[in-house]
Parts: C-alpha cells; structure tokens; sequence
C-alpha cells in the first residue's frame, strides 16, 4: 500500500473542516480503507471529540514527534470500524511545536500501512496551514455559500497554487436549499464560477450533522441522513467512482437555469 | 564527513532597512542553501526574529525549492521576506509565495514609471499573466500588465502602463501608476471593487449581480475616469 495523503482546508474557520475530515475518513473506512487521520490544529484540537474518541488518548502528534512515544502508540484506534485510526493534535502546545518536515516525514512512515492518511488543517495561513500542506498529495478545500468564507477560499486555492500542490478540490459545505430557491444563498454554481475549480462534494444542510458531532458518531455512518450521504458520495469521488451528484445536490444547478429561461421568457 | 568535504558557497550578509540582505558567492542553490543554513545554526542568537531578502542572482528556483528553504528557515526562527533574482522563473516563484521581489522600501516601480511615461509606448515591456489571480495575490509591473484570466476580488494589479484583463476583473487595479493618466484599463468584464487610473480613483458603477455588459474599457476623461462599452 502507498497512501494518499489529503489535506482538508479553509482559510476562514467554522465552515466545517473537522466535520468533513471525520465523515471523509470515516466513510473511506466504511468502503473497505485502510485510513489514518492527523489532527493538525494543536493548541486547539478537537478532530477526537468529533470522532468520539476523545477520552483514549494519551499521546499525541507532539509527543510522536519530539520521541516521547513510538508511532504506533499514538493512533487511537476507533472503536466501531476496524481500519480507521486518529493521531490526535496536543492541546497544551502551539503550531510551532511541529514543523513542516516533521509532517513530510511522519506521512512518509505511515505511507506504507495505510490508503489514506488525512490531515484537518487549522484555519489562517500561518505555520499549522504549511504543517498540513507540506505533505499534501491532494488538498479539499471547504468552503460555505458565503462571500467571506468563498473569499477565503479562492485565497487558499491560490497558495495551494503557488505551492505546486493543486489544483485544489472544492467541497461547498452547508448548501440550505430553501435560501438558494429564495435566492437568498449563492448557489453552487456561483461559487463554482469565482473559484474555478472542480467539485467533489456538496453536502446539504442537515441537523444530523450537528448532532452526530456531539455525540461523536459522524454523519457519515447515519443511513438516512442526506448529508451523510453525500459525505458517501464524496468518498466514493475520492476512490476514482464516477457519482453523479444527488438528486437534491444538482436541484440548485437545475432550478438556477429554468429560473433564467423563464425570466428570458418574460423579458 | 561529508560536510567537511563539501564545498562551501561564500555567504554575504548585511543590514538593509529591517532586514538582513545575503548575497552567495557561485556555487549551485542547494551548496549555496546549505552554507546559509550553517551560518544560521552557527550564529542563531544574531539571526533569530530577523527577517531576510536573498540575492539567488541567476539561480533558477521552483516552488519546492523555495517553499522549503522558507520552511528551513522558519523552523529557526528567521523569516524569509524576499528574493532578489535575474531569473524569470524565480521571480515568478517568488511572487506566487506571495514574497517581495524588491528590498523593502523600495520605490523602483515608480520611479520606472516616471522614467517610460518619457519614453514612447512600444519601448515599455509588457507582462503577461496567464492565470487567475486569486485573493491576496499581487501583482506589481513597470510596464503593461495582461492577465489571461480573471482578477478575483481581493487581488491587486498595480502597473506603470495598461492593465489588460482577458476574463473577469472583480478585484482591485492602477494602471499608470502616478503618472500616466494615458494609461487604460480593459476587461470583458468589468466589475472591479477599486479602480484608480494615475491618481485619480474611479467611482465604479454598483451593478446589478449577473449583468452582462460586455467588453469595457476604462480611461480618463475630463479628470474623471470613464468607462465604455468595447465597439470594434
């Protein structure tokens, strides 16, 4: 096995990074990977309350890379699918404990064991946006449909750029479909249109997500959630599928279009 | 050891407003890097917090090699700030890690411009960007700028003559910088949130989102800046 290490990023925060990273890997692991993901947002972590794994740890990335532990012993192992495992960030440090090697090396150890590895990249640009790039095969960028957050974005997709690591893979986070019909929300093809990059996910608005990261049972697990099902969708992009986006995900994209050939029509 | 037996690139370094300028003597970039690194380890104390311009003169630098001599780097403690260079592809580097290209303070793109807006207009050179400028990303020319792409809001040109924008222009643009009111600016399409010709700022038309206007060209016209619709 070689792993892919894929880095989920945003720029601005609270779009929902943590959230893809855990329902990404989790539904990766579901289909049958073998996957591994780093918390990269040390001093703030919280990757393990998301994955409801935060009460088995003890040691984190901090202490693998400084030698206090051995590698293994810092992968939580999670308790309800036999191949998904969590390297946790520290909390009692900052993002200039780890640098930019350290991160290169660290994958390149695990590269051989897994199919994935996947890194949730704290928001901003500074130190823990380079931990998480520099070992980046593939990077998703989150983005919400709101101006600050497509800002951000397009600002990300550009270092992703300058950094030889694109293009980037967009997945537009937290699509309300009621606000795109009242024209209220840009819709999907807006965001698409400014950022110019492919998408891979869009995943609606959807209670369940919330209330799996409480109790930290992603969304991803839950059948009849509809986000959960286009975190499914995602995954099964990510593993080369060809899934045409849901019925409910291509609605903005449809009703976008007959709304301008009506409003031609009137005009 | 090896390192006893590699050969050492000369490193040159002095202070210039805020930072420390290195200059190498020849030798290939990862020699040169290497040499630099040691110095930094040998003296941290001097070099911690301090922020650098690098002379790489000729030395052709790819995003890798910048990337990670600015991740070297940062990991002691010292910053990389900019990168002086002759070579096309460094500054090219250079620019997209969004790292200067001049030393600090510099005026030279004014001054550029004060010396062509004399000369005449085929002597200016052009720069031509064949990409979408994204947020955060700036470009800075003496010349005319053409960019084969869009300008998203957010980006920056700023350029001694014309700007030419072969896409959409949402972000922010001088042209003339200073001193040229000849200078225009043209776009398929115009929607930028800052517009200034020489020093004169234009006051830009909100417009409706997904109106479609076409080609325009913005200029000066009675101390004002106008803008037109493009007609062949």
């Amino acid at each position: 096995m070689a792993a892919k290490v894929i880095t989920v990023t945003s720029g601005k925060g609270g779009v929902g990074k943590t959230t893809n990273v855990a329902n990404i890997a989790a539904g990766l692991a579901l289909g049958g990977s073998k996957v591994v993901c780093i918390d990269g947002d040390i001093g703030l972590r919280n990757l393990d309350v998301v994955l409801g794994l935060e009460n088995r740890i003890v040691y984190d990335l901090v202490d693998v890379i400084e030698g206090r532990c051995r590698l293994r012993q810092a992968m939580i192992k999670d308790k309800r699918i036999a191949d998904l495992y969590l390297i946790p960030a520290a909390q009692t440090r900052d993002k200039t404990a780890v640098s930019p090697s350290d991160m290169v090396r660290l994958c390149d150890q695990m590269r051989p064991e897994f199919d994935w590895i996947v890194i949730d990249c704290p928001a901003g640009i500074e130190r823990g946006f380079r931990n998480a790039l520099a070992p980046a095969d593939m990077v998703l960028v989150v983005t919400n449909p709101e101006i600050s957050a497509v800002r951000d974005a397009d600002r990300i997709i550009g270092l992703v750029e300058a950094e030889e690591k694109g293009p980037a893979l967009l997945i537009l986070n937290r699509v309300n479909m009621e606000m795109v019909k009242r024209g209220d929300m840009l819709t999907p093809d807006d965001v698409v249109d400014l950022l110019a990059i492919e998408l891979i996910g869009i995943i609606p608005e959807d209670e369940q997500v919330l209330v799996g990261s409480n109790q930290g049972v992603p969304v991803v697990f839950d059948q009849k959630s509809r986000a959960g099902q286009a975190f499914r969708n995602v995954c099964a992009r990510l593993n080369g599928e060809n899934v045409p986006f849901m019925d409910l995900e291509a609605r903005p994209a449809l009703f976008g279009r007959l709304g301008k050939l009506f409003r031609g029509a009137a005009d | 050891m090896m390192m006893d037996t590699m050969q050492q690139v000369s490193v040159e370094i002095k202070g210039v407003q805020n930072a420390l300028l290195v200059t190498f003597g020849e030798g290939d970039w990862l020699l040169a890097e290497a040499s630099l690194l040691q110095r930094v380890d040998a003296q941290n104390a001097f070099f911690k917090g301090a922020r650098l311009v690098v002379d790489v003169a000729e030395r052709d630098l790819k995003a890798a090699d910048m990337g990670k001599f600015r991740d070297l780097l940062s990991e002691r403690g010292v910053s990389l700030w900019g990168v002086l260079t002759t070579s096309v592809t460094t500054q090219e580097t250079a620019r997209r890690l969004g790292l200067a290209t001049q030393l600090p303070g510099s005026k030279s793109v004014r001054r550029l411009s004060e010396r062509r807006s004399t000369e005449s207009q085929e002597q200016v050179e052009a720069l031509l960007i064949r990409k979408t400028l994204r947020s955060g990303m700036k470009i800075e020319h003496s010349g005319h700028v053409t960019v084969i792409g869009d300008v998203n809001p957010g980006a920056e040109v700023v350029a001694g003559g014309d700007v030419v924008v072969w896409g959409r222009l949402r972000g922010s643009v001088s042209a003339g910088v200073e001193t040229n009111p000849n200078a225009i600016v043209c776009a398929m399409e115009m929607e930028p949130t800052h517009l200034r010709i020489a020093d004169t700022i234009a006051n830009v038309p909100a417009r409706r989102r997904g109106e479609k206007r076409g080609p325009e060209v913005a200029s000066i016209f009675k101390n004002e800046v106008i803008f037109r619709i493009w007609k062949k």
